[in-house]
């Protein structure tokens, strides 16, 4: 027997996909019979309690969690989220009910011995439940209670070697695609550079410092799998310099319909027999691909990298291999001004450890960011209130048209006196000589 | 339930402390045929929905088998993909950005036994555990946040639209037939915690109602200062009034016209909640993306300015996302997204085709940009009837 009636949740015990709602059962209905005979830090019915909060919520259509509150593990300025209950009584269970976010692996690649000590913490001294993963990457420990904090931090550093991740105004955990660890089209190692700065920036990451939250996000090749470009404050992204390599036997391939386009991801409907010129030449945006007398010709001073003819003829066609990444600056949500997407800030740099090139961008940024920013202010809006430029001298950046989309079209420039020569300072008895009051 | 130690001494917090060690070094948990081919994959295929294969230089391949799931996961849960993991993969696993999980093997033998088993375990109700597909062009897993289930300020559930939502896409999860992918997402207020504003299609919980003033308590539960920084838009000022025993309190004034419904003030405030039945519910955004492919990365529009929250299922909200899905299957080319083809056809043939209705909502009126999405050109379209 279930500790609460669920009638309207039990509604989504039904249809194909996986049910969250029998999967927290599971692991109340885990808690009562207790097979291992776990000795339960916080309240074996918290899963119960949880359904039971959730039930109440489906019938109000409001949530019944409380506020935050300050708690965190000593030292830090995030990695907790503080949760209360606003029915404590009903639900014992959660009536304190605190997130942690652990610190994910690159490219959430896991060992089983690893995700099972994981386990062994989280049911003896949480509630069992997770996120698999937050929507910033980190693995999310769902609901524990307040004296648990230490000692699962103290568990995952000196069991598993493990930390927390960020939340609050610093660092928030970097993450990043899985990239050449099995994917053809990363142009630099996701997994060793957001594996390299995370460890570098653990300072950043852990104590907050900043005028807000700031995010980095790793994307090995522009088709962008990890969203850098739209929800990273700093978004580094895979580009090459050089020419796409082709095979024009595979390019035969395709044609000759041996291969099937876009690695098979059409085949689920019949789209008609492969033609490469509407298909990938006139589609390509910069109109720099020829097909003619069977050979594949691409003109690549004039290719924008947008990964299309790639992406349909991945055997054909490979990036480049003179390889880096791009860095754009400034995505957030649309909270306060508008959601805004990452802007073209550092076209290249090649990705070599120890990143020192890398490094020295994102300390300026973060440098003027920190001098200039007001209290909650993202990256993003302090590069719209004071201007691109302002941005480009903080980071000692040429300007250059890769930054625009196109030149401004009002004329109100703010010239600086260094820049007009002469300067601002000048003789108003001079200019009377020659004109008259 | 008595208390155990793990070894932390409150009293000597510094103690042995291991702090800033960061996340475990991904070498640790890379399968052995991915540590031999990192950076050398040439090309990789998806062979039926859900089931890709990477090639490497080396002539060695890696087949992935993709599973969907929810992303609010009990340990047990996470014991059984361990187990599957251990018999099938030699105890690896993986998880993707959108929530999938993946379970490689090195061999194409072992492909079909491990889709069998995964495909075998179902829950309770008869849900899968495991359901095989999200690849290509189709829809995959949902980002999400976490609605009902642990936030303070949502003004939607996650985990139940999201479940509604993808039983009502499932045939689309498992097959391969859309012209392109179509990224789904949720997140259950303005906050947006997930990157709803860059997906094809997207459910945004909001509030419409400002919050409540509880002024009996205001001043004693809340710094009124920081609430009233809290606010983007300023519409909070201190006040001053008396209560109905003839108490004056300080509170605070919302200025409703300035209110946009984000709930920071509540954060800071837990005097000034905004849930509400009948205000709150979901946005439908779409046309978004973030890939570079073909055209530049795009924002979601809001399509449909609010839907009821219908729980337990939504119905609403995944018939409009349903319909939306079906006319982009008919009417986009090849490899256009959602967003592509909503500018081909012009967002006024959008709500034609896909039926919805046009409100003055829908028109942006949020300072600067909102004069950008506005029409400086005669070009536009007669409707087609
Ligand atoms: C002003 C903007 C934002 C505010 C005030 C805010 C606030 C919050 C709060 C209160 C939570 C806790 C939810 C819980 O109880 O577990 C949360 C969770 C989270 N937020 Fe935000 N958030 C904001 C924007 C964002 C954005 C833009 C992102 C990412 C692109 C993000 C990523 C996350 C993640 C990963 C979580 C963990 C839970 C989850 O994955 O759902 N947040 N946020
Ligand atoms: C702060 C902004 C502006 C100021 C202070 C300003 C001032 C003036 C003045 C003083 C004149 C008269 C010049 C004369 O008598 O020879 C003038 C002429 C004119 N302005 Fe502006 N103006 C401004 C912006 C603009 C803008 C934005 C436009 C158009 C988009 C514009 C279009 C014109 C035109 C077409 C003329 C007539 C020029 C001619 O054919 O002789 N002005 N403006
Ligand atoms: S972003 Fe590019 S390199 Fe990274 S996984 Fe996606 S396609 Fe591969
Ligand atoms: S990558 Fe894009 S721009 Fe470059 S040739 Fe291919 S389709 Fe054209
Ligand atoms: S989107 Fe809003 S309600 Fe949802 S988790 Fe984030 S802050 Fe909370
Ligand atoms: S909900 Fe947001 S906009 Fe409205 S009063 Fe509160 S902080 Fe201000």
């Amino acid at each position: 027997m279930a500790k609460h009636e669920t009638p309207l949740l039990d509604e989504l015990e039904s249809g194909p996909w996986p049910s969250f709602v029998s999967d927290v059962k599971r692991e109340a209905q885990f808690r009562k019979e207790n097979p291992r005979n776990i000795n339960f830090q916080i309240p074996a019915d918290a899963p119960d309690d949880l359904l039971g909060v959730l039930e109440l919520s489906y019938k109000h259509g409001r949530t019944h969690w409380k506020h935050g509150g300050i708690v965190g593990v000593f030292g830090y300025g995030g990695g907790v989220i503080g949760r209360y209950c606003d029915q404590p009584e009903m639900f014992p269970g959660v009536a304190h009910f605190h997130t942690m976010r652990v610190n994910q692996p690159g490219g959430k690649f896991y060992t089983t011995e690893y995700l099972r000590q994981l386990c062994d913490i989280w049911q003896m001294r949480g509630s069992g439940l997770t996120n698999m993963h937050g929507s910033t990457g980190d693995i999310i420990l769902l609901g524990t209670q307040t004296d648990q904090l230490e000692e699962i931090f103290y568990e995952l550093s000196h069991n598993m070697n493990q930390d927390l991740g960020g939340s609050g105004s610093n660092l928030r955990t970097p993450s990043d695609c899985v990239g050449q660890a099995r994917c053809e089209y990363a142009c630099y190692d996701t997994q060793a550079l957001c594996f390299q700065l995370t460890q570098d920036y653990q300072d950043e990451l852990h104590r907050p410092a900043f005028p807000y939250k700031f995010k980095f996000k790793f994307d090995g090749c522009p088709n962008c799998c990890v969203a850098s470009i739209a929800r990273s404050d700093m978004s580094f992204i895979g580009t090459w310099r050089d020419d796409i390599r082709i095979d024009q036997k595979a390019v035969a391939g395709y044609v000759g319909g041996e291969f099937k386009p876009n690695a098979g991801a059409h085949s689920g409907r019949d789209w008609g027999k492969f033609n490469i010129v509407a298909e990938v030449v006139d589609r390509c945006p910069t109109k720099c691909m020829r097909f003619e007398g069977g050979k594949l010709e691409i003109n690549n001073k004039e290719c924008t990298r947008c990964m299309h003819c790639i992406n349909v003829m991945p055997r054909a066609l490979r990036i480049g291999e003179d390889r880096g990444l791009s860095i754009l600056v400034g995505a957030k949500a649309p909270i306060v001004d508008g959601a805004q997407m990452s802007s073209l800030l550092v076209p290249f740099l090649p990705v070599e450890e120890p990143y020192d090139e890398l490094k020295a961008v994102i300390e300026a940024v973060w440098d003027w960011w920190m001098e200039e920013g007001k209290n909650r202010e993202r990256l993003g809006e302090l590069i719209k209130r004071q201007g691109f430029q302002k941005l480009l001298e903080a980071t000692n950046i040429a300007p250059s048209p890769v930054h625009v989309k196109e030149p401004r079209s009002n004329p109100y420039i703010f010239w600086k006196a260094e820049e007009v020569e002469g300067g601002f300072d000048r003789d108003i008895t001079e200019f009377r000589k020659h004109h008259l009051r | 339930m008595a208390f155990v130690s793990s070894g932390y001494d409150p009293k000597e917090p510094m103690k042995d402390r291991m702090a800033d060690i960061g996340p475990r070094h991904f070498d640790d948990f890379y399968p052995p045929v991915i540590k031999r081919n990192k950076g050398k994959w040439l090309y990789h295929e998806i062979l039926e929905p859900g089931v890709l294969v990477h090639v490497s230089e080396s002539g060695e391949e890696i087949y992935s088998v993709r599973v969907g799931g929810a992303r609010l996961m009990s340990c047990e849960m996470i014991r059984e993909i361990c187990e599957i993991a251990d018999k099938h993969c030699d105890g690896f696993v993986r998880w993707t950005t959108r929530n999938n999980v993946e379970f490689m093997v090195d061999k194409k033998e072992k492909v079909e036994p491990l889709k069998k088993d995964l495909l075998s375990r179902k829950q309770p109700g008869g849900c899968f555990k495991f359901p095989v597909g999200g690849t290509g062009a189709g829809v995959t897993n949902i980002v999400h946040t976490q609605g009902w289930v642990h936030c303070h300020t949502p003004a939607t559930d996650a985990s139940g639209p999201v479940k509604a939502t993808m039983d009502v896409l499932f045939d689309d999860f498992t097959s391969m037939r859309l012209p392109a992918q179509v990224r789904v997402s949720l997140a259950c207020c303005l906050n947006m915690c997930g990157a709803v504003h860059c997906s094809d299609i997207a459910m945004l919980g909001y509030h419409r109602k400002p919050p409540m003033l509880d002024h009996e308590y205001l001043d004693k539960m809340c710094e009124i200062p920081l609430a009233i920084a809290a606010c983007p838009t300023a519409a909070i000022k201190p006040a001053k009034i008396d209560l109905p025993d003839g108490k004056k309190v300080n509170t605070v004034a919302v200025n409703a016209e300035r209110c946009m419904f984000c709930g920071n003030c509540y954060t800071m405030c837990p005097s000034m909640p905004l849930a509400d039945t009948e205000g709150d519910g979901i946005v439908i955004m779409v046309g978004g993306k973030v890939s570079n492919r073909i055209s530049a990365p795009k924002f979601s529009k809001v399509v449909v300015a609010f839907l009821p929250n219908e729980a337990p299922r939504w119905p609403q909200t995944t018939s409009v996302i349903k319909k939306i899905i079906e006319k982009y299957a008919e009417g986009a080319k090849k490899y256009e997204r959602v967003g592509e083809w909503a500018e081909r056809i012009g967002w006024e043939r959008f709500f034609e085709v896909c039926d919805l209705e046009f409100t003055h909502h829908l028109i942006d009126d949020f300072r600067d940009p909102a004069y950008y999405t506005w029409r400086q050109t005669t070009q536009f379209k007669w409707p087609s009837k």
